[in-house]
């Protein structure tokens, strides 16, 4: 029983990295109504980065989040004016396949040059016992970190004149571009941060599993999960969302064989997709 | 039916088929049969994505599973239960077409971007379920034994039945293009593609019509999955869900110009053009992936009509003639 409980709350702690990722995406969505099918990649990229940067520099994990955070950002602003400006304002359809179409260069060009091998970081760290049982220290410092991500997040949508400018798009476009609000600037931010948010959450992944080239499907997939959990274009509950989602995950680890996880995870989504198409936790939609 | 027989379009798709059928016989080019077969699938993979894409404007990065589940159905039953070759591929179309119903009367409340998730997500799930599945050999796969072509005059013979009914599958899709653009029902599903609420108003049952699609669009990629993997004689789960194709699938709908019959299989036959050349080019060898979201792209941004809108553009006469 008490091995359970540790195997809950082991997986919450890495369900708040999920609900970082997938705050990434759930921002964009709420803002523009575009669904970024680069978030997989972007994660990946983001593992990539820090995997480069470690092997390169020798430093820790932790001190490359803000070259990733930065270079995130611009790459998220690059995408805006590539695959997404020309979209705003058609069907979702065309969004929907140009962001598709950077992600097959992306992960294109990856695997021409890395190969979909097994790759990994390691970082010594030491756990936090209770009992019998140990928490890794890695989980509780991403868990850390992307709480305090998330909640620099909250506090930049809502005490900033720049973050209450994009709730102002996010609310209703027309209506904020009369009263002066440069939309597509905002826009352009608002997919910088998200793809930033997306690297991050890669980053901090890449320290708790291996991966690979290919690994961005299933963080995708488990964003989408959580961000439907939550509520798409809220990031609020996209963090509830990951919670929720690590805790399943905690809870079926003991007695399901881990190559059944995605099923289980996909059914769910499915089952959330059709249930509550406003998410679980969304108290109205579009709160953003 | 007989409305369509008099139509131009259906004698032009005989004339294509015909074409299939008759250029590989002669001489028998093997080599030739076996560039056209691929030809085949891509425009029976694109048509019938074509249905959701074109038509209903629903997106459905999943195809491959249709594909995928139906050579599994297949190989199992000449497999495990040793059934004849016709019938199992029939069984796997039916089979992966009720699924599709069954499942799209679910997902398909769901409208636009969320639709779309959903079908990453079908694909990802059903890929993890089979690879789980050991009554199919989990993620080792089937081995077919050459046994079973005997019926059909042994292993060299058999390709070439294979091959027929491969081009037999291409012409259906492009009949069943055809059809449903021509009914009642494909001006349902365009009208939902335009805009799905005044769809729903003026009385299209919109659920109801975007799960039949769905299904409709399961069944000939489905045979077409049994037919590809009774020629491999060999399954197995990375392979079946291979989202290369479906994806290829995508570029060649937009490529030739979504919602039309004639475009897709120009883009078929162009992407498989560019797809040989690039292959045996050394440096993009490994590039096959990018280079189709380049041209994905491009297309997106900068000629969302494909190349039947070019041509309707600059001959507006065969708007008449090609559909």
């Amino acid at each position: 029983m008490l091995g359970i409980i540790a195997s809950i709350i082991d997986g919450v702690l890495v369900g708040l990295v999920y609900g970082l990722a997938a705050m990434g995406l759930t921002l964009i969505w709420g803002v523009m109504n575009v669904i970024n099918l680069t978030h997989g990649a972007m994660i990946v990229a983001g593992m990539f980065a820090v995997f480069l940067l470690v092997q390169a520099l020798g430093i820790t994990p932790y001190a490359a989040l803000p070259p990733v955070l930065i270079g995130g950002f611009v790459v998220g602003i690059l995408l805006y004016w590539i695959a997404v400006h020309r979209m705003i304002g058609r069907p979702p359809l065309m969004s929907l396949l140009s962001t598709f179409a950077v992600n097959l260069v992306l992960i294109g060009v990856g695997t021409a040059i890395w190969g979909t091998a097994l790759f990994n970081i390691d970082v010594s760290m030491p756990g936090l016992s209770i009992g019998r049982y140990t928490f890794p220290g890695v989980h509780i410092v991403a868990a850390a970190l992307a709480a305090v991500m998330a909640c620099l997040l909250y506090l930049f949508l809502h005490y900033t004149r720049l973050g209450k400018a994009m709730r102002a798009v996010a609310n209703n476009r027309e209506a904020a571009e009369l009263v002066g609000v440069p939309t597509t600037r905002v826009l352009a931010l608002s997919v910088g941060i998200g793809v930033a948010l997306a690297g991050v959450s890669g980053t901090l992944i890449a320290t708790l599993f291996p991966f690979t080239l290919l690994s961005g499907d299933a963080y995708q997939l488990k964003s989408f999960l959580v961000t439907v959990l939550g509520g798409l274009g809220n990031p609020v509950g996209a963090l509830m969302g990951g919670m929720a989602l690590g805790l399943l995950e905690g809870l079926v680890t003991p007695f399901v064989p881990v190559s059944w996880t995605l099923v289980i995870e996909f059914a769910l989504f499915v089952v959330v997709l059709i249930a509550f198409p406003a998410g679980v936790f969304a108290a109205r939609r579009g709160a953003l | 039916m007989p409305r369509l027989v008099r139509r131009p379009f259906f004698w032009i798709i005989a004339l294509v088929i015909a074409a299939f059928v008759v250029a590989p016989s002669i001489g028998d080019n093997v080599e030739l049969r076996e560039s056209l077969i691929l030809a085949a699938l891509y425009i029976t993979l694109a048509s019938n994505i074509n249905l959701m894409l074109g038509y209903a404007g629903y997106i459905n990065f999943g195809s491959i599973v249709f594909f995928g589940l139906g050579g599994y159905i297949c190989v199992w039953l000449v497999n495990a239960h040793a059934w004849p070759l016709s019938l199992s591929l029939l069984a796997a179309g039916i089979c992966v077409s009720i699924l599709a119903l069954i499942f799209g009367l679910g997902i398909l409340r769901l409208r636009g971007a969320f639709f779309a998730l959903a079908t990453i997500g079908v694909n990802e799930g059903v890929q993890a379920a089979v690879q789980n599945f050991t009554p199919w050999g989990g993620s080792s796969g089937m081995y077919l034994s050459p046994e079973i072509f005997q019926p059909l005059g042994g292993a060299g013979p058999a390709l070439w039945v294979l091959y027929f009914l491969m081009v037999a599958v291409m012409g259906l899709s492009l009949y069943l293009s055809y059809a449903i653009k021509t009914s009642k029902f494909g001006l349902g599903l365009l009208a939902i593609g335009q805009n799905e609420d005044v769809a729903a108003i003026l009385g299209v049952p919109t659920p109801l019509y975007k799960a039949l699609v769905y299904s409709a669009s399961a069944f000939l990629p489905a045979v077409a999955g049994g037919i590809y993997f009774l020629k491999s004689a060999f399954i197995q789960p990375s392979d079946a869900f291979d989202l290369t194709l479906s994806t290829e699938a995508i570029v060649i709908a937009m490529l030739g110009g979504q919602g039309t019959v004639t475009g897709v299989a120009l883009g078929a036959y162009l992407y498989e053009e560019l797809r040989g050349y690039l292959l045996t080019s050394e440096t993009f060898a490994n590039f096959q992936l990018v280079v189709a979201g380049v041209l994905l792209l491009l297309i997106v941004l900068f000629f969302p009509a494909g190349l039947m809108g070019w041509i309707y553009a600059r001959f507006p006469r065969t708007q008449k003639v090609l559909e």
